[in-house]
């Protein structure tokens, strides 16, 4: 039996590192003639080629996946700790180790998803793992571009500090929160959504409105409503109402459009069979039409959930107290402290994607019947 | 040893049947499509009385759905009369008249099969103690005990057919209309299901109008057959059987049986054009 299983990263990563070997020091010499970190470098060049070497062997998924993960990891930990104070000096080395290690990362997770397990805790781990390494990976390769290039701070800071600047600024951003998010997209997101189901139903009763409206509402829909932000601020004043407002109207057309198609989504055989029984507009309403529609209304709830944000955020450029996502973005930004601005940005990328994924967790168990989510 | 079989007779006559639970005059439909108007029901003149079962037969196109649905006030007659138990087809419908069973199951995906065969019965306002029960009684009818909390995508092709029987079992109209209920089961399957009807229908005096593409079937089940052919669609011959209400399996090889099941192909043979 064959005792290797080469795999194409472990080899390249290894080659990776004997090319470093040859393209000479890992960073320039600073004033003093002195060569920053290349002590590391030997402990660096070990740790990739050792994980990558082990991992060529015929070992079991799991402990190939643990010294991939753990040799990568730290030579990068190391590569960025070198840089770190010294910006800017990073030499082809520095690159090439660092590509070396991304890729045993990739075989990591490579090797990670072949994993099949029936137990369900531990394939909810491996689920949540993989993607995990994915996005820590994307910050590792910006960290090491942006301290080994040295770009400026004002282009790209590295994600280091932007992590610095949040947990710094806390309570500001806890306050900016409050006021953008538990305010001003809360509040119109359930009030668009609302109008915009109710309306839908109405137009669904009364057919002039529907001929009326929809063309209206796909229109609409495709209009830059952030537009309106500034009128809306000068309807309802420079706090959270106006940016609710823009909100609600942001919402209201895409779950109309969406309310109006889903209700004519249920079959043709589904309402003869209401018909037999007689059955009244409500109740086929109830019964038939809105559970059959609930797939085009979570639809409209997952995507106003990001439009929400985004027209509270912008909304808040045109005037607002001081405070909120939108405003400390747009001063922040003129007084150059982009770590802030990167800092809501982060902010408001973690608070969108938890309201999705709510939005989406509930979808889920309202529609477990839908093919798309029974897999079927 | 000689065995008689005797001719089968025609009976078409209205004034002969009494109780009529389906009166159908001079009754036509044309639908207006695109490509012109379509004539699937021409002149049906029919009547179907209390307790009879009656099987309609005939080539793809026929209107035989046509007419189920024309007497269930689904799709409206351009032309003639058509009354339910004396009544206008459509008060006849919100008087909640008849069980429709349709080609497909058409069950609701979000309710589970308890569920389904509860929807007409809460629609029409039946207490849940007095549901429960009819639940457990239509389920049984049809040998689905035990899958009350099933989905149906979780159940077979058959099991769904049989359940939305019991769905139009449980609010026990008295007329049962169903359009091909059997026609995407096995051969075996369906024997059994056809059995299970009989003895249904043996037991509870309803009337049954049946849509069917096969001989056997018809004739096994039905005290008479409708047979019709299409453009225009129309009735071209009802064969009244000489069987007796109780009919086991294996009746089907009696000479009695093949004497109508030729009747019947000889029928649709005569209303078959092959000009086209
Ligand atoms: N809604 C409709 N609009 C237009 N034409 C229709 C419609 N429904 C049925 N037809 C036409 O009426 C005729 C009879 O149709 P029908 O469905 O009653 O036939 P059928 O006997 O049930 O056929 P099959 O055995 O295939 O089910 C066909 O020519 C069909 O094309
Ligand atoms: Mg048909």
């Amino acid at each position: 039996m064959n005792r290797f299983k080469p795999s194409w990263q472990a080899v390249l990563a290894f080659l990776l590192c004997l090319a470093s070997v040859a393209s000479g020091s890992i960073a320039a010499a600073d004033a003093a003639g002195v060569y920053p970190y290349e002590g590391t470098r030997g402990l660096i060049l070990a740790l990739i080629a050792g994980a990558a070497l082990v991992s060529m062997f015929r070992i079991s998924a799991i402990l190939e996946a643990l010294v991939l993960f753990i040799g990568a990891h730290l030579a990068a930990w190391l590569l960025i700790r070198g840089i770190a104070g010294v910006e800017g000096t990073a030499k082809a080395p520095f690159y090439l180790l660092i590509a070396a290690a991304w890729l045993l990362a990739w075989r990591c997770v490579a090797v990670l998803s072949s994993i099949r397990t029936g137990s369900k805790q531990a394939s909810m781990a491996l689920r949540l793992i993989v993607p995990t390494i994915f996005g820590a990976w994307i910050l590792i390769i910006w960290e090491a571009a942006t301290r080994g290039a040295g770009i400026p701070f004002i282009l790209l800071p590295p994600p280091s500090s932007i992590g610095v600047r949040i947990v710094n600024s806390l309570p500001i951003l806890a306050a900016d929160v409050n006021q953008t998010i538990f305010k001003a997209v809360l509040f119109g997101y359930l009030i668009g959504c609302g109008a915009g189901f109710l309306v839908a139903i109405l137009a669904d009763r009364v057919p002039f409105m529907r001929r009326g409206l929809l063309p209206i509402g796909n229109m609409v829909s495709a209009l830059p409503i952030i537009g309106v932000a500034p009128i809306m601020v000068m309807w309802f004043g420079f706090d959270w109402q106006s940016k609710a407002a823009v909100v609600i109207i942001m919402t209201f057309f895409p779950m109309l459009v969406n309310t109006v198609t889903g209700l004519a989504a249920s079959g043709h055989m589904e309402r003869d069979l209401m018909r037999t029984y007689a059955s009244d507009y409500w109740q086929t309403l109830f019964k038939l039409r809105l559970p059959a529609a609930a797939p085009f209304i979570f639809n409209a709830l997952k995507i106003n959930s990001t439009l929400a944000l985004i027209g509270a955020i912008v909304a808040e450029f045109f005037g607002t107290p001081v405070v909120g996502m939108g405003f400390r973005i747009s001063t922040e930004v003129g007084r150059m402290n982009i770590d802030m601005v990167w800092a809501e940005i982060a902010v408001a990328a973690l608070a969108g994607s938890l309201f999705y994924g709510v939005v989406a967790l509930i979808e889920r168990a309202a529609t477990f019947w839908h093919p798309s989510v029974r897999g079927g | 040893m000689s065995i008689v079989i005797p001719e089968p007779k025609q009976v078409a006559a209205m004034s002969e049947i009494k109780n009529p639970v389906i009166e159908a005059s001079k009754l036509g439909l044309t639908f207006q499509t695109n490509d012109g108007p379509v004539q699937a029901l021409a002149n049906v003149d029919l009547t179907i009385g209390k307790g009879e079962f009656v099987s309609f037969i005939g080539p793809s196109g026929c209107g035989k759905t046509t007419l189920l649905r024309v007497i269930a006030d689904l799709e409206k007659p351009t032309s003639g009369n058509i009354l339910v138990n004396g009544m206008s087809a459509e008060k006849a419908r919100e008087a909640r008249a008849y069980g429709y069973v349709f080609q497909a199951a058409a069950l609701f995906p979000w309710r589970t099969i308890a569920g389904n065969v509860a929807l007409p019965l809460e629609i029409m306002g039946i207490s849940k103690a007095e549901q429960a029960e009819r639940i457990k009684r239509t389920l049984d009818l049809v040998n689905l005990s035990g899958f009350e909390k099933k989905y149906p995508w979780q159940l077979s092709g058959g099991m769904q057919q049989r359940a939305s029987i019991a769905r139009a079992l449980a609010f026990d109209a008295d007329l049962l209309l169903m359009d091909e209920p059997f026609g995407a089961l096995d051969e075996i399957v369906r024997d059994h299901l056809n059995e299970q009807l009989l003895e249904l229908w043996g037991r509870t005096e309803k009337t049954i109008c049946f849509v069917t593409h096969s001989i056997p079937e018809a004739v096994y089940l039905s005290t008479r057959i409708v047979v019709m052919s299409p453009r225009p669609g129309r009735v071209t011959d009802i064969i009244e059987s000489t069987l007796p209400r109780e009919r086991p399996l294996d009746i089907r090889e009696t000479p009695e049986f093949l004497a109508i099941a030729a009747r019947v192909r000889d029928g649709l043979r005569a209303g078959h054009s092959y000009e086209d």
